[in-house]
């Protein structure tokens, strides 16, 4: 056999372990979730057999006993809270990314590190205060206040995000609009946000992902009225003991809505972000 | 269509320093004209463009276009388009778009939009690719879109800066050609700015050398070539660059290793700086005048080599450039005289300024 055939074979078979070796990894993350799904449409009996059962006769029952349960009005400020929260994020952040990353003055890295030190307190020590807040502003179990609270928690992160990505925005693309007569406004809306476009995503995405999931703030400042999908599930954990096709329903349905935000933003990210503004 | 004025226009960034990035320059372009800015990195030319488009503030002097003063307006009022060395394409927009951008903010009709947009992207060769978006088109595709949004709003004067500077080296030579035929046909005020002197010289009705911010010579390029202002421009422009040496001054002239060069220029200086050009110097026979080069490289084009090496005495280096079907090897000792005794430049040996006329 020639070198250059044996170097292709084995760089062939280099790859072929590489695949194999990625697909076990990706099996590995991927099976609580599958197992979830499939138990999902297990009755509870099926669900607790011993060895477990990879064949049975799916059922709806689950997902309809968890809706039994109340899980619409969850489900209901769950979405109200996020939506919100994403929205308000993004128009607050972009503006304020826009001006501290392409209209930079004197006290820009001062605000930045002001953003960032606001996320170095960990949440727990926190709380307290924020429950006595709460109370006397009568916003306990209410879903304001964590639309108040997840808007503050997700702003720094966000403006840091579109930060980054207005950076990557060529200045002489810029400056080419302003030669071409664009008044701040219109080079804002015409020509930096839509190549930004994948950077609001990808910063919404995030965004949406952190106020769906959170729980610590959630579970200690709403109870019944206000309280999200994260809190609705932990209700699951009973004195009688887990119900694992029931919770595995709700889980399912509490991970549904942000696998559809990420699969449609996916479509967003992946085009380059100034792909063919210059060079 | 209008010309352009800088009158001691300057740009100091402010700090400790105190930069003086353009110095007072003091440059008129008539109207039609095509001025090349070129310079070394550092010199000052893409800054003195941005000033005129308004990319750059003027902290002293001012600018104007045609009548108007322009010092203080922003781009967007000056009448003005400009190519950038990255194109700067919308990567969004279509090609289309791209040309249309412009227009529709000034608010044209969209039917005029749409004839001009025809009528540049005909010009460019485009027509094909009005629907593609930027990335789907090569470099020199992007470079003509880049052209193309310049052209459709018929501006006062075009600004270029490196525009040819992405481009490969046989597509550059081909769009070099382009771009000045264009001008010609549209006659409109072009400011280009390049680093590379084969476009200044290839392009230019005039072409102006910077240095540290301070404006050089402005002149045609022959003129440019012939009779360089300084020992700066002579060494800048021509390639491969001037041989220049600053010799004793006797009272026949001065000296090329053993070949007498006669010079007159006024008695009081002690030295004088001779240049003489690659293509001045030529391989001589026996019996003529000459100096003797001990040939160290030889750089072989094809149709030319050019020819390194340093007067036998030892010293300075002196590049020679010969018919490329004859080049002297390494290590032979060659004679070399001057082509024509008119051409060499000489300049003073401390401020550089030319002395013969």
């Amino acid at each position: 056999m020639t070198t250059v055939a044996i170097r292709r074979r084995r760089r062939r078979v280099g790859a072929i372990s590489l695949s194999t070796l990625t697909w076990v990894i990706a099996i590995l993350f991927v099976f609580p979730i599958i197992w979830m799904v499939l138990t999902s449409f297990k009755t509870e009996a099926d669900a607790y057999t011993d060895p477990p059962r990879l064949f049975f006769s799916p059922t709806l029952e689950q997902f309809s006993g968890v809706v039994d349960r109340g899980f619409l009005p969850y489900l209901a400020n769950s979405t109200f809270v996020t939506v919100l929260v994403t929205l308000v994020v993004l128009v607050l952040a972009i503006p304020a990314a826009y001006a501290l990353s392409l209209a930079p003055v004197k006290g820009t890295s001062n605000a930045l590190g002001f953003f960032l030190s606001t996320k170095m307190l960990p949440v727990v020590a926190a709380i307290i205060p924020l429950y006595v807040i709460s109370q006397n502003l009568k916003l306990l179990d209410n879903v304001w206040a964590l639309v108040i609270l997840y808007t503050s928690m997700n702003l720094p992160l966000a403006i840091w995000m579109m930060r980054s990505f207005f950076l990557e925005v060529p200045t002489e693309m810029i400056e080419a609009g302003r030669v071409d007569g664009a008044s701040l406004p219109t080079l804002l809306y015409k020509i930096i946000l839509p190549v930004v476009a994948p950077g609001i995503a990808a910063t919404a995405l995030i965004c949406v992902i952190f106020s769906w999931t959170e729980f610590f703030y959630a579970v200690n400042l709403t109870a019944a009225r206000a309280g999200t999908v994260p809190v609705f599930l932990v209700g699951f954990i009973t004195s009688e003991g887990l119900y694992w096709a029931q919770l595995s329903a709700a889980a399912l349905l509490a991970s549904l809505p942000v696998m559809i935000v990420g699969w449609i933003a996916q479509n967003h990210l992946v085009r380059g972000l100034s792909m063919g503004a210059v060079k | 269509m209008a010309g352009v004025v800088y009158a001691e226009a300057s740009r100091v960034y402010p700090g400790a320093h105190h930069v003086r990035a353009v110095d007072k320059l003091d440059l008129a372009v008539p109207d039609g004209e095509f001025l090349v800015l070129v310079g070394p990195s550092g010199s000052g030319k893409s800054t003195a463009l941005r000033m005129l488009a308004g990319l750059e503030d003027v902290d002293e002097g001012a600018i104007r276009i045609g009548e108007r003063e322009v010092t203080d307006l922003p781009p967007k009022d000056r009448d003005i388009a400009m190519v950038f060395q990255s194109y700067a394409l919308y990567p969004h927009m279509t090609v289309a778009d791209n040309m249309a951008f412009a227009l529709r903010l000034r608010g044209v009709s969209k039917e005029d939009v749409s004839a001009k947009v025809k009528e540049a992207a005909k010009l460019l060769e485009l027509t094909k690719y009005l629907d593609r978006k930027p990335k789907a088109l090569s470099g020199g595709q992007r470079q003509r879109v880049a052209m193309g949004r310049a052209i459709v709003r018929e501006p006062s004067v075009f600004l270029m800066d490196e525009p040819l500077s992405n481009l490969d080296a046989k597509l550059r030579v081909e769009t070099r050609a382009n771009i000045a035929q264009l001008q010609q046909r549209l006659g409109t005020t072009t400011i280009y700015v390049t680093h590379d002197q084969v476009e200044a010289m290839t392009m230019g009705d005039r072409v102006a050398v910077l240095r540290d911010g301070v404006l050089q010579q402005c002149a045609a390029p022959r003129e440019l070539y012939d009779r360089p202002a300084n020992v700066f421009v002579a060494g800048f422009i021509g390639s491969p660059a001037m041989n220049l040496s600053t010799r004793p001054l006797a009272e026949d002239g001065v000296r090329l290793g053993d070949l007498p060069v006669p010079v007159s220029v006024a008695a009081e200086l002690r030295e004088v700086t001779l240049g003489v050009r690659p293509e001045s110097l030529r391989l001589v026979g026996e019996g003529e005048p000459a100096f003797v080069l001990k040939v160290e490289l030889v750089e072989e084009l094809g149709a030319d080599a050019y020819v390194h090496g340093r007067l036998a005495e030892g010293g300075d280096r002196i590049m020679v450039r010969v018919d490329g079907r004859t080049p002297p090897r390494l290590g032979e000792s060659v004679r070399v005289g001057l082509r024509d005794a008119g051409e060499i430049h000489l300049f003073h040996p401390e401020n550089g300024l030319r002395l013969t006329d």
